[in-house]
C-alpha cells in the first residue's frame, strides 16, 4: 500500500485529552487535594475523623444517586432539571403509602403499616420510586414526542412534579404513624453496635450497587454505546440505525428511576417525613457533580465514576466549609466558583489537546 | 516587484509535534498564490498563523515591507488580511449590512450611522458583483454562494490587502465557481493579493498564478503555475508520483441488488428510477443541490418519500436505516462533521456502531472485542491513529474518511451507497478509497456513489447517470461519457 502518503497525514495530528482513566484519575486527584485542605485546615483533625468520613458518604448519597441517571441524561447530550422534584415526588409518595389507612377488624380505621408492617414499607419502596421513573419517563415521551428542548420539557416538568408531590401531600408534611425501616437507611453504622456489621450505612451500600450497575449499563452494553452515539452527534446515530428516540426515553426514564432511589435516601435523612418542599434546587447540584466529575454539555462525555467524585467533591466543600465556620453565604460562593473553575480547567485541556 | 506578503522558516510545534517546519512563502501584489498539499500538511496551521490566532515559534512575516505580527484575528483584519473559511462566519440573524460592517459601524456616539452604513455595505456588493441584492436581507436567506460573496464584501470593506480563501469552492455549484473566479480576477487587478488554498488541482490550473506545495509541514515547491502540470503538483505533494489513480479490475456484473422505481421525495427526487447489480459501480453526477443527496438518503430510509418503491434484494416495505443495514445496506453520509461521524467517540465506537452485535456474550458490547475488531478494518484501510481508542476528531479529514467507510465494511454490507466519498481527503488517501471500491466491486459488492468530481466519476465507475434538478436521467456506460457531455447533462442541456 502506499505507507509514504498515509505518513504524511499522520503528521502533526494530536491526540485529544485525556484517555479515560487518566482522566478519572485526574479528578480523583483533585479529590484528594480538597480533602487534604479541610483535613489541614479543620482544627484538630475532626475533619479525618473515620466519623467524619462516614458522614461524607451519607451526605453525598443523594447527590450521587440522582447523578448517575443525569449522568445518562448529560452523556446523550440532555438535561433534567425536574431531579430535584422527581426527589421529592418519591419522597412524599412512600410517606403517603405508609400514611394509608384501612378497615381494621373491629370496623373502624388503622393504619396500612400497623395491618401489615412488612409488605407496607416494600410497597412504599415500589410506589416511591415508580412514580419518580414513570415521571422520568413522561419526560422522555414529551421530549421525543413533541421534539421539545430537553431544557424546556424539564423546566415545566421541575414545576409540574413538584405541583403533583404537594398535591399528594396535600400541602403539609405528611408524617407517617409508624417508624419503618426505610427511616434508616440512612443511619450511620459507626455509632451503632446493632449496625455495625453492615460497615457502611444501607444507602450507601444502595449507591455503590447503582454505581456498579449504571457503569455496566454505560460501558458494557448495547444501550450504553447508543447513549454515547446519540449524545456525541445524534444524526450520526440515525445514519447508524440507532433507535434515536427510544434511547431518549431510555435516559430519562433511568434519570427517573435514580432520582426515585435518591428520594428514599432523602426521604430517611429528613427523618422519615414525607415532605414535598425538599430537594429543592438539588438538580442544579446534581449536574454540577455530573459536570465537575467530566461529563459534557454538549454529549457524548462522562462517566459514572466521575460523577461519583463530583458529588464527594461537592459535598466535602460543603462539610469542610461548614465546619471550619465559614457562613453560608462564602460556602454558597465557593461552591459556585469551583463549579466554573473546574469546567475552564477542562476546557482549557481540551483546548489545548485538539489546538 | 517587492512581495506584498512574505514568510520566512516559519516553524511552529504543539508539544512533540512540529506542525510547521520551515514554511517559506510569497505572494505579490495581485497575484493568486495557489497553497496545496494534503490534509495534515500543515495548510491550516500556516493559516492561523497568517490571522494571528497562534504565533509562530521562529520565522518572520513580512507585509509590503514592514514586519507584520498579528496579534490575533481582528488585528490581522485591521492590518489588512483577512481570511474566508470553509465554513463560513457570518452572523445568520443579521442583515448583509450589519454583516459587511460588523464590528466597524459607522457610528455617532452610541447610535449606528445606517444610512451611510448602507450606503458602504452597497458600494462593497458592488465590487463583489452583488449590486443586485439589498443590503436589508438577513444574511440565511441567501444561497451559500452568495454568502460567500457577503464574506469577501467584508473583506473588500475592509480594504484588504492579502485575502486568504480556503477551499472556497468545496460547496459551490460549477456556474457558481465561475462568478467566484470572475470576482478573484477582478479583485486581483485591483492589486489584491489572494492566496487560494484548494484540493482541486483543476481549480488551481485555472486561477492561480503561481502555486506553493507544502508537505509535513515545509515548503517543497513552488513555481509559475502556467508551467507545471498536474502530475508534477501531485508529485510534490505526495512526494511521489501517482500513477494510475484509478484501478479497475476486469469485472461482471450480477443479480440486482437494489430496485428504485418512480422514487419522488417530497420536493426531491423527482420519480427516480434505478438499478444497481452485484459487482459494478454506478455513479451519480450533477451539481449541488440536484437533488442526488435526497435521492441517497430517501433510498436508505433517512428522509420519508412521497411515492415509489424500493427493493433492496428480496426485501420492499418501509425503509428506516436500522432495517437498512439489517438487509446490509450501509451508507457514508457527505458530510463527515455533521451527520457522518461521531467526532468525540473513538474509532472503534464509531466503526461498529451500526453492528453491535457479536462483541460480546449475552449482547454485551466489552470495549475490548470491539477494538480487536477495528484492528482488523484499521489495518486494511492503512488508517493511522495512534489506536483505536483514540477520538475520531483528532484524526486528518483523510483517516476520519476511511473510518465512516471501515464502518460499512465491518457491518460487511452488500450495498454501498457512498454520497463523496473523497470529499476534503488527500489524494493518498482517495487513491486508497478507489482501490477499496474496486476491490469490493470485484468482489461482487454493489456501490452506489455520488460525486461532484467527474474525473473521479469517469475513473471509478461502470456506469454513471447525472442527475438535474431532481430528475435522475438513464445510467449509460461510462465509455458513452466524457467530462463535456456530463456538464452538460447536469445543466440540463442533454437534449438541446
Amino acid at each position: 500500500m502506499n505507507d509514504e502518503s498515509a505518513n504524511v497525514t499522520l503528521r502533526g495530528r494530536k491526540r485529544m485529552a485525556g484517555s479515560g482513566w487518566a482522566n478519572i484519575a485526574g479528578r480523583f486527584l483533585a479529590l484528594i487535594i480538597v480533602f487534604a485542605f479541610f483535613a489541614v485546615m479543620v482544627e484538630d483533625g475532626r475533619f479525618y475523623t473515620l466519623r467524619n468520613l462516614e458522614n461524607i458518604l451519607r451526605q453525598s448519597c443523594v447527590y450521587a444517586t440522582a447523578g448517575l441517571g443525569m449522568t445518562m441524561v448529560i452523556v446523550a447530550a440532555g438535561i433534567d432539571l425536574s431531579a430535584g422534584s422527581l426527589i421529592a415526588l418519591s419522597v412524599v409518595s412512600v410517606a403517603w403509602v405508609l400514611n394509608l389507612e384501612i378497615t381494621g377488624p373491629d370496623g373502624g380505621a388503622m393504619s396500612l403499616v400497623d395491618a401489615h408492617p412488612v409488605l407496607t414499607p416494600m410497597l412504599a419502596v415500589g410506589v416511591g420510586v415508580l412514580a419518580s421513573t414513570l415521571a422520568g419517563l413522561a419526560n422522555g415521551a414529551m421530549v421525543v414526542g413533541l421534539r421539545l428542548v430537553p431544557f424546556i420539557v424539564t423546566l415545566g416538568t421541575m414545576g409540574m412534579v413538584r405541583g403533583l408531590a404537594k398535591g399528594i401531600a396535600d400541602e403539609r408534611d405528611i408524617y407517617p404513624p409508624a417508624d419503618t425501616w426505610i427511616n434508616s437507611i440512612m443511619d450511620p453504622t459507626l455509632s451503632s453496635a446493632e449496625r455495625s456489621w453492615q460497615v457502611l450505612p444501607t444507602g450507601v451500600w444502595i449507591l455503590l450497587a447503582g454505581v456498579v450497575v449504571a457503569w455496566f449499563i454505560l460501558r458494557y452494553t448495547r444501550m450504553g454505546r447508543h447513549v454515547f452515539a446519540v449524545g456525541s452527534n445524534e444524526e450520526t446515530a440515525r445514519l447508524c440505525g440507532v433507535p434515536v428516540g427510544r434511547t431518549k426515553l431510555f435516559v430519562y426514564t433511568a434519570s427517573g428511576f435514580f432520582c426515585g432511589v435518591a428520594g428514599l435516601m432523602q426521604f430517611s435523612y429528613i427523618g422519615g417525613i414525607g415532605q414535598p418542599t425538599t430537594a429543592v434546587m438539588y438538580e442544579l447540584f446534581v449536574i454540577a457533580a455530573v459536570i465537575i466529575g467530566g461529563a459534557s454539555f454538549s454529549g457524548g462525555e462522562g462517566s459514572v465514576l466521575g460523577t461519583l467524585i463530583g458529588a464527594l467533591t461537592i459535598t466535602i466543600l460543603y462539610m469542610g466549609g461548614q465546619q471550619m465556620g465559614w457562613p453560608k453565604w462564602v460556602q454558597e460562593m465557593v461552591i459556585g466558583a469551583i463549579i466554573i473553575f473546574a469546567v475552564a480547567v477542562d476546557r482549557f485541556r481540551h483546548r489545548r489537546a485538539t489546538e | 516587484m517587492a512581495a506584498r506578503l512574505e514568510m520566512r522558516g516559519v516553524r511552529r510545534s504543539f508539544g512533540a509535534t512540529q506542525a510547521l517546519r520551515g514554511v517559506d512563502l510569497s505572494v505579490a501584489p495581485g497575484e493568486v498564490m495557489a497553497l496545496v498539499g494534503e490534509n495534515g500538511a500543515g495548510k491550516s496551521t500556516l493559516m492561523k498563523v497568517l490571522s494571528g490566532a497562534i504565533a509562530p515559534d521562529a520565522g518572520r512575516l513580512l507585509l509590503d515591507g514592514a514586519e507584520y505580527e498579528p496579534r490575533n484575528p481582528l488585528h490581522a483584519r485591521r492590518c489588512g488580511v483577512a481570511m474566508i473559511y470553509q465554513e463560513l462566519a457570518l452572523a445568520p440573524h443579521l442583515s448583509v449590512t450589519e454583516n459587511i460592517l460588523l464590528g466597524v459601524e459607522p457610528v455617532l456616539g452610541p447610535l449606528v450611522k445606517w444610512k451611510e452604513a448602507r450606503a458602504r455595505a452597497r458600494a462593497a456588493l458592488r465590487e463583489v458583483g452583488l449590486e443586485s441584492l439589498s443590503p436589508d436581507v438577513p444574511v440565511r436567506e441567501l444561497s451559500l454562494a452568495r454568502q460567500q460573496l457577503v464574506e469577501i464584501a467584508r473583506a473588500v470593506a475592509l480594504e484588504c490587502r492579502v485575502l486568504v480563501l480556503d477551499e472556497p469552492t468545496s460547496s459551490l455549484t460549477a456556474q457558481d465557481v465561475q462568478k467566484l473566479f470572475d470576482l478573484i480576477r477582478r479583485l486581483k487587478a485591483r492589486g489584491i493579493s489572494v492566496i487560494y488554498i484548494s484540493h482541486f488541482l483543476e481549480e488551481v490550473k485555472e486561477i492561480s498564478d503561481r502555486f506553493t506545495v507544502l508537505r509535513d509541514g515545509e515548503t517543497v515547491g513552488t513555481g509559475t503555475t502556467a508551467e507545471a502540470s498536474t502530475d508534477r503538483i501531485i508529485a510534490l505533494m505526495v512526494g511521489r508520483s501517482v500513477t494510475d489513480l484509478y484501478p479497475r479490475s476486469p469485472r461482471e456484473p450480477g443479480e440486482t441488488v437494489l430496485e428504485v422505481k418512480g422514487l419522488s421525495g417530497h420536493r426531491k427526487p423527482e420519480a427516480a428510477s434505478l438499478e444497481l447489480r452485484r459487482g459494478e459501480v454506478l455513479g451519480i453526477s450533477g451539481l449541488v443541490g440536484a437533488g442526488r443527496t435526497e435521492l441517497l438518503r430517501a433510498i436508505f430510509g433517512l428522509d420519508r418519500v412521497k411515492s415509489g418503491a424500493i427493493r433492496v434484494a428480496a426485501h420492499v416495505g418501509r425503509a428506516s436505516p436500522a432495517r437498512r443495514w439489517a438487509q446490509r445496506v450501509g451508507m457514508v453520509s457527505e458530510d463527515r462533521k455533521t451527520e457522518g461521524l461521531a467526532l468525540r467517540l473513538s474509532v472503534a465506537d464509531n466503526i461498529t456502531l451500526p453492528r453491535l452485535r457479536g462483541l460480546g456474550p449475552l449482547g454485551l458490547v466489552l470495549p475490548s472485542r470491539q477494538r480487536a475488531a477495528c484492528e482488523r478494518w484499521i489495518e486494511r484501510m492503512s488508517l493511522k491513529c495512534q489506536s483505536a481508542a483514540q477520538s475520531v476528531g483528532a484524526l486528518s479529514g483523510g483517516n476520519q474518511q476511511k473510518v465512516a467507510i471501515a464502518r460499512l465494511l465491518h457491518a460487511d454490507v452488500d450495498v454501498l451507497l457512498l454520497d463523496e466519498p473523497t470529499r476534503g481527503v488527500d489524494v493518498g488517501s482517495k487513491a486508497q478509497i478507489y482501490r477499496l471500491i474496486d476491490e469490493l466491486a470485484t468482489r461482487g459488492k454493489a456501490v452506489l456513489m455520488i460525486s461532484s468530481y467527474i474525473p473521479e466519476l469517469l475513473g471509478v465507475c461502470d456506469r454513471i447517470a447525472v442527475m438535474s434538478r431532481g430528475r435522475l436521467g438513464e445510467a449509460r456506460p461510462r465509455e458513452q461519457w466524457n467530462e463535456e457531455a456530463l456538464l452538460a447533462a447536469a445543466v440540463g442541456q442533454e437534449n438541446s
